[in-house]
């Protein structure tokens, strides 16, 4: 039984790390400037391997210095945001909760755009660390606003939104009081999630990201499985309740953060992905994680490459192409779960 | 397991809920805690698993205060049944049951086959085996709540906390569900809120009424008709039964509500 199980488990982790290596791949192969696949992988083997295949430079410039950061950075960021829609949606025991809903992206945005422009910090506090000040300040605000409002599921959500028309608000404020026109159309851009000025730097900072919050999260994955029958149904099964809560919304804040100063805030993914990924691999979030985070890179990685090849000669923003795909994608999976409860 | 409160005071703003309450679960002993609604046995319940930290006073497992336990450890000795816990995931009926192996659970720890047999174990002991791989919502009430007793059990505690178990039971499954549980091993803390069920299953019956303790004694000492007026306000006969237990009999008045 238990080897079976393993079996089934290790065919599974194979099959979901085939795909995103096929997404990585595709990813960088399509763009404006269609380029082979086996350019793309005859580059990654020259860079990583000295394979000294002879490639025209251009090609192997444009997959190596542009297409393969901003795809790897476009995973990370899939599979954060989803990490972290897994995380509160159980935490938070709330279909509903993701970091853009909650208003944790937008004070995120807040974060970063008062460093960038107010230079808040004196320069002394990178772009990433102002965003995630704004997104834990932005949670604790939430938190608050739904204390206040008296328990109950739709508390947090609609203190969520109250939060993110504050945190955009502010965000509006400071872009127009102090930013200049150029400044204002590149921040308006990346507030609609941007992946175009995505260098190898970035992924420095995101991957990390991602992959210390995916094993942060994995290490609470029990105590997130306890979680199901609520707050004090896992603290009678031995969770240390507000232990957990801190360590897991605070990773939560942190992969948003860090996504939010990169990219700018993508809403939808952290919703969907979950509710998808769920109905695949069920509830057990020793499983449900690390899938996610697969589904999420994925999802990504394709809305990335929609978002380059949709309307020719043009990038559109990101956030626009998870939103209509994820907003559709929502309502099929939230009808869905009322006919079956 | 002994398991003692000491003058235990919990409160909600200027509302006091649980009143200087201090009582103790011998080992072995199968404890009912009765009272109306609003008495404050949940409140009391909640303390004794350690749910809530007293405003006054201390609960003690075996003469260790609980606030000096780690929650892993009193997990592994204390199991709590709480009323009508409820889901949204989608989880089969043994899932459910396996989170009761959390607490042994651990990076140095992974689930073993033993862990699969204590769940299947449980199972079996509320009669729930077939159902297994049901989905959750797909059960009823009574189903539901044998597998919260069946997860607790899972827990493989010395102490068993109830609260109100019954509630949503088949009379077949109330008297099976009590009756497992007294056959079990373990010091078992019940709320109950039949009578009947509290004279023919507990030991000894704790008395709550608006936050205090009024009355602790076997269920012939306790279960008078004064008490039940005093504290029930409806009319009774206590009959003894012959082999040493006691039957009540309630009538309708016409006044139970307005008094």
């Amino acid at each position: 039984m238990t080897v079976r199980r393993l079996s089934t488990r290790a065919s599974f982790t194979l099959a979901a790390v085939a795909l995103l290596a096929a997404a990585l791949w595709l990813g960088a192969a399509i763009g404006e400037t269609a380029i082979p696949l086996d350019v793309v992988a005859k580059t990654v083997a020259n860079r990583l391997f000295h394979a000294a295949y002879p490639l025209d430079p251009i090609d192997e410039g444009i997959v190596w210095s542009y297409r393969l950061s901003r795809v790897v950075v476009a995973a990370c960021c899939g599979a954060a945001l989803s990490l972290s829609g897994v995380v509160l949606q159980s935490l938070l025991r709330n279909p509903l909760a993701d970091p853009y809903v909650l208003g944790i992206s937008a004070g995120a945005s807040t974060g970063a755009v008062s460093v960038a422009i107010l230079g808040i910090g004196g320069g002394l506090v990178g772009l990433p660390l102002g965003a995630f000040a704004g997104a834990l300040i932005a949670f604790c605000l939430v938190s608050l606003l739904a204390w206040r409002a008296g328990s109950g599921a739709a508390a947090i959500i609609l203190a969520g939104v109250a939060g993110s028309q504050l945190f955009h608000a502010l965000t509006a404020f400071v872009v127009t009081k102090a930013a200049n026109a150029e400044q204002a159309r590149g921040i308006m851009f990346w507030l609609l999630g941007n992946l175009s000025g995505v260098r190898w730097p970035d992924v420095t900072l995101a991957l990390p990201a991602a992959l210390i919050g995916l094993a942060l999260c994995l290490s609470q994955a029990r105590a997130l499985d306890a979680f199901a029958f609520g707050r004090d149904s896992a603290a009678s099964l031995g969770i240390p309740v507000r232990r957990t809560y801190v360590l897991l919304i605070g990773v939560t804040a942190m992969m948003t953060a860090v996504m939010v100063a990169l990219v700018g805030s993508i809403g939808f993914v952290g919703l969907v992905i979950p509710h998808a990924t769920r109905m695949l691999v069920g509830v057990r979030h020793g499983v449900l994680l690390p899938a996610s985070a697969i589904v999420g890179a994925v999802f990504m990685i394709l809305a990335d490459i929609l978002s380059r090849i949709i309307v020719p000669g043009q990038v559109l923003p990101i956030g626009v192409v998870t939103a209509l795909f994820g907003a559709p994608a929502f309502a099929v999976i939230m009808s869905q779960r009322r006919t079956r409860l | 397991m002994r398991l003692a409160t000491k003058d235990v005071t919990w409160a909600v703003g200027p509302a006091t809920i649980v009143d200087g309450v201090s009582l103790s679960a011998e080992p072995g002993e199968f404890l009912g805690i009765i009272g109306p609604n609003g008495s404050g046995k949940t409140s009391l319940i909640a303390m004794l698993a350690g749910l809530r930290r007293p405003r006054r006073g201390t609960v003690e497992l075996d003469g260790v205060p609980l606030s000096a336990l780690s929650r892993r450890h009193l997990a592994q000795k204390l199991a709590l049944v709480e009323q009508q816990a409820e889901t949204a995931e989608r989880m089969s009926a043994r899932q459910a049951v396996e989170l009761g192996r959390t607490p042994y659970l651990g990076l140095g720890h992974p689930w073993s086959e033993l862990d699969d047999a204590i769940v299947a174990r449980a199972l079996a002991q509320v009669d729930m085996t077939p159902l297994a791989d049901r989905n959750w919502h797909t059960l009823s009430g009574g189903e539901r709540q044998r597998l919260h007793i069946a997860r607790a059990l899972a827990q493989q505690p010395r102490l068993l906390l109830l609260d109100e178990p019954t509630n949503h039971l088949d009379i077949r499954h109330q008297i099976g569900i009590l009756d497992l549980v007294r056959r079990l091993d373990l010091t078992v803390i019940a709320a109950l809120h039949d009578l009947n069920h509290a004279a023919l299953f507990c030991d000894r019956i704790a008395v709550m009424q608006a936050g205090r303790l009024v009355a602790l004694g076997t269920p012939v000492e306790v279960l008078t008709q004064r008490l039940i007026a005093g504290v029930f306000g409806v009319e009774a006969a206590v009959e003894r039964q012959e082999n040493g237990s006691c039957h009540i009999r309630f009538h309708a008045t016409a006044g139970a509500l307005s008094g």
